[in-house]
């Protein structure tokens, strides 16, 4: 006899299941349903503003049930997940070389995570919240 | 069996190997090449050398400070026009590399770094961090893949040479996967296969150094040059070996006993420099032989430091700073932390001389060419005589790659007007090699265990042939190699597979090891005097009136080897004193 | 390593002048009998792969390679796998380990608790035992045209290239690869999509890319700019976390997502813009 590789199947629905990393990475991409489904929301928000005032506050009390409530504190949580995977992932994306070296990732990371606080607070402050 | 034809065969795919295949590529782009190795060309042992790659290429330096440096470090048994054709080509091969993309360390301005190195006068080591050697494997590998004209047989086990008509006409070899054997008819074959370290129970050698190119070239009638001279590096991890390159010494490292003091300057090699401030081919920066016997002298003393693995010296470089250490020598901190759980940065090394290099090697001329027509030989395998009775470090990197390429040249040339080869001798000769496996497979009356004998073998060399030899010792060594030959033909196969078999590679190479052995113990016993990495406490003087030779050792099946003597080539420089007391006289 | 638990042996110091030094443990380490379950084929007799257990007494200081090679050496013979170097360079002890991809010369025992489990890397087909078949990764790699395409041709009687510190630590980090194939063992986008070129040859791509000298971006982006290349890759960045050589494949392939980007809006949104 000679040689007969083997070779070993590549589970395609179950492989998430082999290394936590991969459930990991499986989470970050599962957010993006939840964003995509607050985006048809807010497609909705604003079929229901163009529909006149009585429809939005129809809309507007929709929000408030407890169910929605549910599903936007959902979607808030994987928006602040998948956020804070991308700005973890733009010092891989975007290293910064300044002469020799390289600006420490943790800096660069860190730099997103400060303009999304500022970003969010201008926001606040403009809705009048803050 | 099927023959593969082709114009030129090389045998072994590490840094020789693949200087020489890219020149053939380049001289003649019509030539058919075969790169036969038993590992993927980036699992070739030139991945582990750490510290770098020596030419003269700044203001300061010279050739002739180069030349003097590689002959006194040689204890004058280099060739000095070996030595000469090898200075003048050093910087160009290594340029050539630059010009391949290898990462070589840089000053400010653009221009290539030096650094010092053991036993050279000047700054004049190449260097990519601490990993000049793997970087100079993968550039050359990356580089080989430009060339259609170069065939390789990965994961082929070469057997035999195939010699007809008083020349070499090519080899046969095992697919490693499949077990078929496999003839190659080739007008010359060049042998880069990498040293036999691994002879030796404590080296700084990867597993697959095991002196097959040697022992083919050996068995084929091509003798064995200078194999008495096994060089030990004097800065080895004591539990796995693993090489701490010279580069820490270079950088500034220094060695000290448990007394903290710097001993090396009581064996010839001070006054004591200031820490720190390393000053070439004095103290720390002496060549290795002399650095290696200084432990040897320093344990005899009591002054060595004992630890759970055995006694040791301690090697200091905290002097250094972090960032000049991560700098320069990342892999070092990476390996004492990770085998050791040591950090350089905070701590002195533990390190003793652990075996590294094979001065010996198949006999060639400065040519690159065996007295074996139509086989060459470059690299660890062989023994141009370069480096003659102790290398200097950084000056075998350039070694393979100056004599990688010049045993292409010559391979080139000796394609010229050949006679037709005779296929039926050839096939017949082919035969042989399949004839000897094949009673490997069938043997049933073995006796021997093939980790057994490998450890008698590992257990002889480091008591008979170590860094210092006695005449006792040197028999008793020689007895027992001659003995294990015997007991090798009874050695049992284990694993009958067709595939993959690594206990039948196994057995075959220590039976490459066994032939070496021989070779290097015998070389060793008739050698009475001392001279470079080869001690004797019973002939304690250098002898040129006796032992300006090489010693040239030939095969001579299951009897005991015969021994000749070759002259060495005397230019310009007569024997002298080496001198590594600095610039205190 | 991140999760490195306590060392086995106290740390060394050199000793103060004049003391005589004791370090770690005179007459060796302390031994413990490990427990391995290494996966074995041969296609000579077997129609499937199949677990075999072996008890090795160890030293606590070894590497699961040590405890292979004991087991080679005293147990059995007929175990095959691919080793050589010993200190992680060589790149050709790539195994799973508990199922997470490593070299074997660099798994310490220290970090392992109870039955060991060996097997070949995940994502190649098995030859034999630990011994897989790398004839994709290697077809891959040469496909990426790993070699300088220099800018400028120049002489060697010219001298070397000037290339800056700073020039050389733009891809000094991606010319680390060994070829261990880790990576590719890791990479579940590899597992499912065998055509992806794979991270570490997309990496060297990378490598060259990066390099002052070179000028063969172009050409190289034909295989790397396309769906079989970094566009398959959705950035697990399970390659980075098994990198034996820190070489961060998963960093560079998101480079070169953006730098394929901007030639792709050169290109198409920018009049007369050639990438």
């Amino acid at each position: 006899m000679s040689r007969r590789p083997l070779l070993r199947e590549f589970p395609p629905t179950t492989w998430y299941f082999r290394q936590p990393r991969y459930l990991r990475y499986m989470s970050r991409e599962i957010t993006s349903i939840l964003i995509a489904a607050y985006c048809v929301l807010l497609v909705f928000g604003l079929h229901s503003l163009a529909a006149g005032p009585a429809a939005w506050e129809a809309f507007l009390l929709t929000l408030k049930s407890p169910a929605s409530i549910v599903f936007q504190l959902l979607v808030l949580i994987a928006a602040v997940y998948h956020a804070a995977t991308w700005f973890n992932a733009t010092q891989k994306a975007m290293p910064l070389q300044i002469g020799e070296y390289f600006v420490p990732g943790a800096m660069i990371s860190g730099a997103h995570y400060v303009a999304w606080a500022l970003l969010s607070f201008a926001i606040l402050f403009l809705a009048g919240v803050i | 069996m099927e023959t593969i034809t082709t114009d030129i065969a090389i045998v072994g795919a590490g840094g020789a190997g693949l200087r020489a295949a890219i020149a053939l590529a380049e001289t003649n782009p019509a030539l058919r090449i075969a790169l036969i190795s038993k590992v993927y060309p980036m699992r070739s042992h030139t991945c582990a050398a750490e510290g770098g790659a020596a030419g003269v290429i700044k203001p300061d330096d010279s050739f002739d400070m180069h030349f003097d440096d590689t002959v006194g470090g040689g204890d004058w048994l280099s060739d000095q026009d070996c030595v000469e054709y090898f200075i003048h080509e050093a910087p160009k091969e290594l340029l050539q590399l630059e010009h391949w993309g290898c990462p070589w360390n840089r000053e400010a301005d653009g221009s290539v770094s030096v650094r010092p190195f053991g036993g050279m006068k000047k700054k004049r080591t190449w260097f990519a961090a601490d990993k000049s050697g793997f970087h100079i494997l993968h550039t050359l590998f990356q580089t080989s893949l430009k060339f259609p004209s170069i065939t390789r047989y990965d994961e082929y086990y070469a057997l035999d040479l195939l010699v007809d008509d008083g020349r070499c006409q090519g080899l046969t070899a095992m697919e490693m996967r499949s077990g078929e054997l496999r003839q190659f008819h080739a007008k010359s074959v060049i042998i880069a296969g990498g040293g036999a370290g691994r002879m030796f129970p404590f080296s700084t050698n990867g597993a697959i150094k095991t002196g097959d190119g040697m022992a083919m070239a050996y068995r084929a009638g091509a003798p064995l040059k200078d194999m008495e001279f096994v060089q030990y590096h004097p800065t080895g991890l004591p539990n796995t070996g693993s090489l701490l390159t010279e580069a820490c010494r270079g950088e500034g490292g220094i060695l000290v006993n448990k007394n903290g003091r710097r001993y090396l300057q009581d064996y010839g090699m001070g006054p004591e420099t200031p820490v720190g401030k390393p000053q070439l081919k004095t103290m720390e920066l002496g060549p290795r032989d002399r650095v290696s016997q200084a432990y040897w002298h320093e344990l005899q003393k009591g002054n060595t430091v004992t630890t759970q693995w055995g006694e040791c010296v301690l090697l200091d470089m905290r002097h250094l700073g972090e960032k000049m250490i991560n700098e320069r020598l990342p892999l070092v901190r990476e390996l004492a932390e990770a085998y050791l759980g040591v950090d350089i940065v905070r701590e002195a090394v533990p390190i003793r001389p652990v075996v590294h290099y094979m001065m010996g090697g198949i006999s060639t001329n400065t040519a690159a060419a065996t007295p074996l027509p139509g086989l060459f030989a470059a690299g660890e395998c062989a023994c141009v005589s370069l480096n003659g009775a102790n290398r200097l470090g950084s000056n075998s990197l350039v070694e393979l790659l100056v004599f990688g390429r010049r045993a292409a040249l010559s391979a080139i040339e000796h394609l010229q007007d050949l006679p037709p080869a005779n296929t039926v001798a050839l096939n017949a000769r082919a035969g042989e090699t399949q004839a000897r496996i094949d009673e490997l497979f069938s043997r049933s009356d073995g006796t021997e265990s093939m980790s057994g004998l490998r450890k008698e073998m590992m257990d002889t060399m480091e008591k008979n042939v170590g860094i210092y030899r006695t005449e006792a010792g040197l028999k008793e060594g020689v007895d027992k190699i001659h003995e294990l030959r015997q007991r090798y033909r009874r050695v049992i196969l284990t694993d009958k597979s067709s595939v993959f078999n690594t206990d039948l590679f196994q057995v075959l190479e220590l039976g490459s090891m066994l032939d070496c052995a021989e070779a290097v113990t015998v070389g060793a016993l008739a050698r009475k005097e001392s001279r470079g990495a080869h001690q004797r406490l019973d002939f304690v003087e250098r002898d040129d009136t006796n032992y300006l030779r090489h010693t040239m050792v030939y095969h001579q099946g299951m009897d005991s080897p015969r021994i000749d003597y070759l002259d060495v080539v005397i230019t310009k420089s007569p024997p002298g004193v080496r001198d590594y007391s600095g610039d205190h006289k | 390593m991140s999760n490195s638990p306590p060392r086995s042996h106290p740390p060394l110091a050199a000793p103060p002048e004049g003391a005589a030094a004791s370090l770690g443990r005179p007459g060796g380490s302390s031994e413990r009998t490990v427990t391995l379950e290494v996966l074995r084929y041969d296609p000579d007799t077997d129609s499937e792969a199949r677990f075999q257990r072996y008890e090795v007494v160890c030293q606590e200081e070894w590497v699961v390679l040590d405890a292979l090679n004991k087991v080679k050496a005293d147990i059995d013979p007929t175990l095959n796998y691919r080793w050589s170097c010993h200190m992680a360079v060589c790149g050709s002890c790539g195994m799973m380990i508990n199922g997470e991809p490593k070299l074997s010369c660099h798994a310490f025992l220290r970090n392992y608790e109870g039955v060991i489990r060996i097997e070949p890397l995940a994502n190649f087909p098995i030859e034999r035992d630990l011994v897989v078949a790398p004839d994709d990764f290697m077809d891959k790699l040469k496909r990426v045209k790993p070699y300088l395409i220099p800018k400028q041709e120049k002489p060697i009687s010219e001298g070397e290239y000037k290339q800056t510190p700073a020039q050389l630590m733009k891809y000094r980090q991606y010319s680390m690869c060994i070829n261990c194939m880790l990576c590719y063992a890791a990479c579940p986008q590899y597992g499912l999509t065998p055509s992806f070129i794979g991270p570490a040859a997309l990496t060297l791509a990378h490598r060259y890319n990066q390099d002052s000298r070179d000028g063969g971006r172009k050409e190289r982006q034909e295989v790397a700019a396309t769906h079989e290349g970094v566009w398959e890759c959705t950035f697990v960045g399970a390659c980075s976390e098994v990198c034996p050589a820190h070489v961060d494949p998963a960093s560079a392939l998101q480079q070169m997502k953006i730098t394929s980007s901007i030639d792709w809006i050169v290109e198409h949104l920018i009049p007369g813009g050639k990438p």
